[in-house]
């Protein structure tokens, strides 16, 4: 009698769970150790500090509003989970979309604030692994997600777009599918799951949900080459410089 | 006087961003799909969901008491996602705006209407 009640009450609320959750690779609270979520938050301060700097001596006032754009988008597009096959669901992080459109820096900062916004609106990914969130999310993505679109887009032709696409589709799929991979060794860390079996199901899963991410870049991307190319930190040369950057 | 051009074609892209971003969460929320997502699938199947504290340090902030996760409280199901969603995005907005303001050099002296 009361196991039956127990486990309809654990089925029930298991169900709310998940169809109320929005991970993604939101990690929650309780998931890390210590010592992993201190690490992450040292990393993650440090670049955000980093950012900070080069933000002050490399950015004009015209990229305030573009910031404000960048977190808008991409707050409201990580709401959106897509399907993928096998009942699954991913969403967009937009750390190698923010990376492509602002820089690493001024990227860096909008994608912390996405985070930060997430977490005490929200309750969408934990507050104590706040720092691991921005940068397994966020940070993989500005910083490597766009030194990987640079340097794809500028050895296929810095003014193409198909330099543009293939750098940009490739970075944001990489981006996640790296992401990934650091969440299950953090979660390995921390003693919660074995890092084999942790890796296998998140590498396979964000294959899949990395297709989505960069398809969503891509469209974002086509948009803004299209009507207004000079607001990208790197610029096509015909427009030449960014139209926020100081030179 | 092509600054003025320029200064209205940057106000142009940016309601038209901030005006995406805003249809996004309005309209787009509610056909999200409610399959578990990566993470979440996987601490499913590993069986470490049990893993998460049961309550977090965001559920005692005073805006659990507004946002139930991504739904506003204490309006009609249909409307509660969408809600939180404009929300969200125009806090993201400001306060993007307000640290790059707060960041950016020289802000506030210079370019101005």
């Amino acid at each position: 009698m009361t196991t039956v009640t127990f486990s309809t009450i654990l089925s029930s609320s298991l169900l709310q769970w998940s169809t109320q959750s929005h991970l993604a690779l939101h990690i929650p609270d309780g998931f890390l150790s210590l010592p992993v979520s201190l690490s992450c938050w040292v990393i993650s301060i440090g670049l955000i500090a980093l950012s900070l700097n080069r933000v002050q001596s490399d950015y004009q006032e015209r990229a305030v509003p573009l910031m404000g754009v960048c977190a808008a988008f991409i707050f409201a597009a990580q709401m959106i989970n897509f399907p993928i096959p096998g009942g699954t669901s991913g969403h967009l992080v937009g750390g190698t979309l923010a990376g492509a459109l602002l820089g690493p820096w001024a990227g860096s900062l909008v994608v912390a604030v996405v985070f930060i916004v997430q977490a005490v609106l929200f309750q969408d990914g934990g507050i104590t692994v706040l720092g691991a969130n921005i940068f397994n999310m966020g940070l993989i993505g500005t910083f490597g997600g766009y030194y990987l679109y640079k340097a794809i887009r500028f050895a296929l032709g810095r003014d193409t777009w198909r330099g543009m696409l293939a750098g940009t589709a490739v970075a944001a799929w990489v981006s996640v599918v790296v992401s990934a991979v650091v969440v299950a060794v953090q979660l390995a860390l921390s003693g919660t799951v074995p890092l084999g079996v942790a890796l296998a199901a998140m590498i396979f899963w964000h294959i899949l949900i990395g297709i989505g991410e960069a398809l969503i870049t891509v469209v974002a991307v086509s948009f803004v080459w299209r009507t207004r190319p000079d607001l990208f930190f790197d610029p096509p040369r015909k427009v030449m410089t960014a139209a926020y950057r100081v030179r | 006087m092509s600054r003025n051009i320029s200064r209205s074609r940057n106000r142009a892209f940016v309601i038209a961003g901030l005006g995406v971003a805003l249809m996004v969460a309005l309209l787009l929320s509610p056909l999200a799909s409610s399959d578990p997502d990566g993470l979440n699938r996987v601490s499913e199947d590993l069986n470490f969901t049990d893993r998460e504290v049961e309550n977090p340090p965001a559920q005692q902030l005073p805006f659990a008491n507004v946002f139930d996760g991504y739904a506003l409280k204490g309006v009609p199901a249909g409307v509660a996602t969408p809600l939180a969603g404009l929300v969200g995005t125009l806090v993201a907005f400001g306060l993007a705006w307000g640290f790059g303001k707060l960041v950016v050099r020289g802000s506030g002296s210079s370019d101005r209407d």
